[in-house]
């Protein structure tokens, strides 16, 4: 069984099929990437992996654990899609930083959130358990400034991770698209979630600045990091995967190593498609 | 008193002003008061996804911004006691502040909402991504970017409001306009009814500086 195994994903906007039938399956510390042209369904697959959409039909299986299956149509409640989401990390086009907090901030302020939250349940079972109330305060204080003292710490080490630990206090209109794509990919990380995606990185960028970004990836790579990255780079595509699909009008038109569908493509779309992008880099 | 207004000095006139002049703060903070926070239930309503609230709280914001204010206050003061009989009304002091908090609220509805819309989509799903609860996202996230976003068009309103007060002059409101007038009235005297607009403008001065002030204080980031 494969770490990630995604079944028969099916999903429609109004009558505008997507997704049309998408399977694969994915290894741990394996990185995948998606190609395909604007409009083929790479993003919709993404945003379905992170529930952000729910797919119409199919099933996802994540390290043995059903996490999707359309097919029964549960309605799951908002905690449980929550704590599913956090299976997954998410790093958007447009980076999405919270503008109205420092770069730190930014990183630092989900896992206090998840911590907060963490502390209200604990303080209601230590309540349910019947023990004193001063007992109570100081096992939950002492959890609080433990866990606290780990979150900044992690966050530093992000930070250093990324190469902007000076910059830790600017906000994000301070820094450069790639600084704050950085940050976002940071601020992913300090969830620590099984499976990192990445929904084009670079294409907000500057061309000049996309090197830093793909750099921090590549290290991520070399940390084992899983990851499905969806983009238009093409060499980085090649250098950097161990699985490559190609999506075409919803489908998987072909997947296999880098040097499979960069070298020897077999589909005519795959083909016409590699051409097409040959030529705007020729340009 | 009489005698003052057959025969006013500048003093007298200015501190009789002043006096009229506490009765139009009124409605102007007790408007807010209603306004401010009504607004945001009427918002979340025209954007709720349960189609008649969303259906009924839309058809209200158009009516009442549909119709002249004037007009609200005349139907809400008289058209109870028409109806019902005579007696059957709310005085003119509760006519103006029911009125005038409805009617602002209808404008800062509409004013959330946008900004709210405008702010929310890419942030709520960055929160959504990272964990957070929808509760989390609004007040974590997407408030105070709001609150950045809506502050010019918010200070806008509630300079407006200003002005609108003198409209409940219309139901027997005894406020700044209606004491200037006394004076035409008892004297033939007409600079005192010029001699307010003084009061609005230093009033408008105070909240245009105060509204700088707070944009000045948000300016640390840019949404």
């Amino acid at each position: 069984m494969s770490y990630l195994e995604i079944k028969n994903f099916i999903k429609s906007f109004d009558k505008t099929e997507v997704l049309k039938d998408i399977s694969f399956t994915m290894e741990k510390g394996e990185v995948l990437s998606v190609i395909g042209s604007s409009g083929s369904g790479k993003t919709t697959l993404l945003r379905c992996l992170n529930f952000l959409e729910s797919p119409d039909g199919g099933k996802m299986v994540l390290d043995g654990e059903q996490l999707i299956d359309a097919d029964g149509k549960a309605k799951e409640s908002e905690k449980a899609l929550r704590e599913k989401r956090l299976n997954f990390g998410l790093v958007f086009q447009s980076f999405n930083l919270f503008p109205q907090y420092t770069v730190l901030k930014n990183i630092t302020l989900a896992p206090t959130l998840l911590l907060k939250t963490e502390l209200k349940e604990l303080k209601k079972t230590l309540k349910e358990e019947k023990k004193p109330r001063r007992e109570i305060f100081s096992i939950l204080k002492e959890r609080k400034e433990t866990k606290k003292r780990e979150i900044e710490k992690e966050g530093g080490l992000l930070l250093d991770k990324i190469g902007l630990s000076d910059k830790k206090d600017a906000y994000p209109d301070q820094l450069s698209g790639g600084q704050c794509q950085r940050v976002a990919i940071a601020r992913a990380l300090a969830l620590k979630p099984k499976i990192l995606c990445f929904d084009e990185p670079t294409s907000a960028l500057d061309p000049e600045l996309t090197g830093e970004v793909l750099r921090v990836i590549k290290s991520l790579k070399d940390d084992g990091r899983t990851m499905i990255i969806v983009t238009h780079e093409m060499g980085f595509a090649q250098k950097v995967s161990d699985k490559v699909i190609f999506m075409a009008n919803g489908i998987i038109e072909e997947q296999g190593s880098p040097d499979e569908l960069f070298n020897n493509p077999k589909s005519e779309k795959l083909k016409s498609f590699l051409i097409s992008n040959n030529d705007k880099e020729g340009i | 008193m009489q005698n003052l207004l057959l025969d006013p000095t500048f003093i007298s006139v200015s501190l009789d002003l002043l006096a009229g002049f506490g009765e139009t703060l009124k409605i102007f903070f007790v408007t807010l008061l209603i306004s401010l926070p009504a607004g945001l239930i009427i918002a979340f309503g025209s954007m709720s996804k349960i189609k008649p609230v969303k259906w009924l709280c839309s058809t209200f914001v158009w009516i009442i911004r549909g119709t002249p204010l004037m007009l609200q206050l005349i139907v809400v003061y008289y058209g109870p006691g028409l109806i019902f009989g005579q007696g059957a009304g709310l005085d003119a002091y509760l006519s103006t502040f029911i009125t005038f908090g409805i009617n602002y609220a209808c404008y800062f509805s509409e004013i959330y909402r946008g900004g709210i819309q405008s702010v929310s989509k890419s942030q709520t799903e960055a929160g959504l991504i990272l964990g957070m609860t929808k509760r989390q996202i609004f007040f974590k996230v997407v408030l105070l970017q709001v609150i950045k976003r809506i502050l010019p068009p918010v200070s806008n309103e509630v300079i407006t409001l200003v002005k609108d007060t003198s409209l409940a002059r219309i139901i027997t409101f005894y406020e700044l306009i209606f004491f200037a007038q006394r004076y035409i009235k008892n004297g033939g005297l007409l600079w005192p009814l010029f001699y307010t607009a003084v009061y609005y403008l230093v009033f408008t001065a105070i909240l245009t500086l105060l509204f700088r002030f707070l944009e000045k204080k948000l300016s640390y980031f840019k949404v």
